[in-house]
């Protein structure tokens, strides 16, 4: 084949060849798939590109990022964690719930150690006992739903004096002129970032996704480096629950659900994948942004919110297949 | 081992099948370098070479299994290019795999026949005509099981038979055995000689892999050897002796390097006290002194990587102690092993030793991780000194440090895993088949890198199944067979029969000093 003589990116005019032209769209494909999507919706709607629609759609997707930071730690660990969205619905009813009940800081402390609590069930089920993360998590969706259920008898929650407490400032507020739960996400993605890029721990994790049997021969301990996985993934939940408590000022029931698709669909469309020991935070922060413009440019072009679910996620088999197309240099399987 | 008891003529008939120059390449290494190969009918010809010489590549080439970067196959008269393994076998060549790839819930006929069930209109499976092709190819192959039996109550050799009929069920032109005899008892090995004898009368050519010579002496009528994937020659089994195949093999006659060995042995380093793992290995029993390389050997599944995975903290005994240092140690998990200065290079070093999708740096610091950050962070700096280090002392060939392991030769990929176990200083090393598939060059600078460590102090175990690594590199020699300790021997004084006895529980009496 002569694709591999081709520049990997030709400029228009120049001749290319048609492998050529494949080698390059599948290399690129989602980001070009991207940049069109963004000019048409640019052209539909003069707001799109505005500076307000584009603080406004960061600042939707930060809640969905938040939870995205911990997932993707749990997935390049080598796991799943389905759970993130019942949780997202325990975690925000409880801390509203407990806000007028027992004040602001003890509501948040609280809420964040029974959250993380629940990920250290799921830690503790995954890592030591070795259960299969996908039914251990699709196991705690359905159960948290429940025990979410049983705290509230049903009845959904909101805080009384709105604008007296400063625990609006999580999910309202501004610093330096922009918005919090924006500053939020960017700091836990740094931070997490740089813990996953430069440090041991990091290191141990990547290298217990990669090829977890290596890892326990290199003396390192897996189910502990498993566990702290679901941790993380807690803690960013808690701190999504908090922007999102903070921002209603009140919850649903089920505020949560759905978002672990979500959450998914833009680690995804990131391009972090999903068999674990590969992948970063970046990714994810670049695949939750392209999901929210998504959503945001299909709003403001007229379509009704569902057709997001579709859009969302033809996309994402797109990406799937480019990204498998782009390895094995062949839109198609060669072998059966 | 015995002189060959009988040699046969070779056939005379134009070859069936003939290789011309195969050249295959995987990304950094040459596995194949134009190597000629011809089959004539109705003969068994012998494939020979060390591990890692190309033979599983040659034939995977030639089954269709890869595709040769260069070179012909013809077949007939006819050049073949096979696409993949079922176009190979439509042609007429199957390839018997080393590991068995029944479905052991299918019966016999179901498994010799899968994926080529005989059909009747609609799809249906045609049982009536399955049953009676089924019984035709048993009688061929002469075997107490029927066509109904499930493949999974089946012996391994029988389950052996079964792949067999897959083969013939295909009325090949060639079939290739490799390695068929690994797994099988000496009392069942003539029934796969009958067959392959009658499947040479019938004008099938055979290709014959092993590292038996006794087996290729008695069955082949040529032999032909490959060196580190280069073709050396071919010659007739009747005008030949082991001598002369070794030396094609190895490029040398095997001469034991006694005086290279370590002679300087400190105290007791490890202790094991009938050490036992209930239903793997029992009672085992031995010691390392610092300075000492010990060899353990004994076949696959004798429980020599067991015990090693015990000492390592990987497997906790049921019975038993282990003492390191002068301590009663009892190790959690490996990461206790490591801080206590145990190091182990894994038998699989794919699955076990390295992460292949990581560069090599990485690779090599990942047992001390620690030692190369400081509060936490890696010091990438620190990282490339402990990388450069054992990249220049070992001779690693990788074109940067960026490189993913998974690209390196097997001796290359080796030699990180080794580097990684010394950059932990460990006290005790145990090489769980250190060489196996890597080539020849990669294989001596390991063996003399593992004298000089021992030199330096480090008290070393080497697990092998390879009796010249085994003598020429342990001052004692433990054997294992049957999750036992059958015997003890000096390195320097003992011979290879009383070495083979010893792991096939033929010499359980024999207790060398």
């Amino acid at each position: 084949m002569a694709s591999a003589d081709q520049p990997k990116s030709g400029l228009p005019g120049v001749k290319l060849s048609k492998a050529g032209v494949m080698s390059f769209l599948s290399a690129q494909g989602i980001l070009i798939f991207f940049l069109l999507g963004m000019l048409a919706f640019s052209l539909f709607s003069e707001q799109f590109l505005s500076q307000s629609n584009i603080m406004t759609v960061i600042r939707q997707a930060s809640i969905i990022g938040i939870i995205a930071i911990g997932v993707t730690v749990v997935i390049i660990g080598g796991n799943l964690d389905l759970s993130v969205g019942s949780m997202l619905s325990f975690s925000t009813v409880l801390v509203v719930d407990l806000h007028d009940k027992i004040g602001p800081t003890n509501a948040i402390l609280l809420m964040f150690a029974f959250t993380l609590m629940i990920g250290a069930v799921n830690g503790f089920l995954i890592g030591f006992l070795r259960l299969n993360s996908l039914i251990v998590t699709l196991a705690m969706l359905s159960a948290i739903q429940g025990l979410v259920l049983i705290y509230s008898g049903g009845q959904n929650v909101d805080i009384a004096d709105q604008e007296g407490t400063w625990f609006a400032f999580f999910g309202r507020g501004y610093l330096g002129g922009i918005a919090v739960p924006i500053l939020l996400f960017g700091l836990l993605a740094i931070v997490v970032q740089i813990v996953m890029s430069r440090t041991g721990y990091g290191r141990r994790i990547f290298a217990v996704g990669g090829n977890p049997m290596a890892a326990v021969y290199s003396g390192i301990r897996k189910n502990w480096c498993v566990f702290s996985t679901y941790l993380i993934s807690a803690f960013c939940v808690a701190c999504a629950a908090l922007v999102l408590g903070s921002r209603v000022m009140g919850s649903q029931n089920n505020v949560g659900q759905g978002y672990e698709l979500l959450v998914l669909a833009g680690i995804i469309l990131g391009g972090t994948s999903l068999l674990g020991g590969a992948g970063s935070i970046w990714k994810t922060v670049i695949g939750v942004l392209m999901l929210g413009f998504i959503q945001n440019g299909l709003l403001l072009m007229g379509y009704p919110y569902y057709t997001q679910w579709i859009v969302t996620w033809v996309i994402i088999i797109l990406a799937v297949w480019l990204d498998l197309a782009n390895k094995r240099k062949s839109l198609f399987t060669t072998h059966s | 081992m015995k002189a060959p008891t009988q040699s046969r003529r070779p056939v005379d008939a134009a070859p069936i099948l003939k290789l011309q120059g195969i050249t295959k390449r995987f990304p950094g290494v040459v596995a194949l370098n134009n190597v000629d190969f011809d089959v004539r009918p109705g003969e068994v010809h012998a494939l020979l070479g060390e591990n890692g010489a190309g033979k599983s590549t040659l034939m995977k080439v030639l089954a269709g299994k890869h595709q040769a970067n260069e070179g012909k196959i013809i077949l007939g008269d006819e050049e073949m290019a096979f696409e993949n393994p079922k176009h190979a076998k439509r042609a007429g060549v199957v390839l018997i795999h080393q590991e068995q790839s029944l479905v052991p819930e299918m019966t016999v006929a179901e498994n010799i026949f899968l994926g080529s069930l005989p059909r009747k209109p609609f799809n249906r499976v045609d049982w009536r005509k399955l049953r009676e092709d089924t019984n035709k190819i048993l009688e061929t192959l002469k075997c107490g099981f029927k066509h109904d039996d499930l493949v999974g109550s089946l012996s391994i050799a029988k389950k052996q038979m079964v792949e067999i009929g897959r083969a013939l069920a295909f009325t090949p032109q060639v079939v290739i055995f490799d390695e068929p005899t690994a797994s099988l008892t000496d009392h069942e090995k003539p029934v796969l000689y009958d067959v392959i004898n009658s499947l040479c009368e019938q004008g099938v050519g055979i290709v014959y892999i092993s590292h038996r010579m006794d087996e290729i002496f008695h069955l082949s009528h040529r032999i032909s050897v490959l060196r580190d994937g280069q073709y050396t020659g071919t010659v007739n089994t009747a005008d030949t002796n082991e001598d002369e195949i070794t030396r094609m093999m190895i490029g040398r006659s095997l001469e034991l390097d006694h005086a290279s060995k370590p002679n300087d042995f400190g105290d007791n380093l490890l202790e094991v006290r009938n050490l036992s793992v209930k239903r793997v290995f029992e009672d085992v029993s031995f010691n390392v002194r610092k300075g000492e390389i010990v060899g353990m050997y004994g076949l696959v599944g004798a429980g020599r990587s067991e015990v090693a995975e015990t000492i390592f903290g990987l497997r906790t005994p049921s019975g038993g102690e282990v003492v390191l240092d002068g301590e009663v140690v009892k190790f959690r998990n490996s990461h206790d092993a490591v801080a206590s200065g145990v190091a182990l290079v894994p038998e699989d070093r794919k699955d076990q030793g390295l992460i292949l999708g990581m560069n090599c740096r990485d690779n090599m610091t990942m047992a001390s991780l620690t030692s190369v950050s400081s509060m936490g962070f890696m010091q990438g700096a620190k990282e490339r000194v402990v990388y450069d280090k054992y990249h220049q002392a070992m001779k690693i060939k990788t074109p940067s440090w960026r490189q993913k392991v998974g690209n390196l030769s097997g001796g290359n990929q080796q030699k990180i895993v080794i580097g990684k176990w010394l950059h932990t200083h460990p006290k005790l090393l145990i090489l769980d088949e250190p060489t196996r598939g890597i080539d020849v060059g990669s294989k001596s600078e390991i063996h003399t890198l593992v004298k000089d460590l021992a030199k330096s102090g480090y008290a070393v175990l080497v697990i092998s199944s390879e009796m010249p690594e085994v003598l020429g590199l342990s001052n004692r020699i433990i054997a294992m067979y049957d999750g036992r300790v059958t015997a003890e021997f000096d390195g320097d004084n003992v011979s290879e029969d009383e070495l083979v006895q010893a792991i096939t529980g033929m010499g359980k009496q024999a207790q060398a000093s």
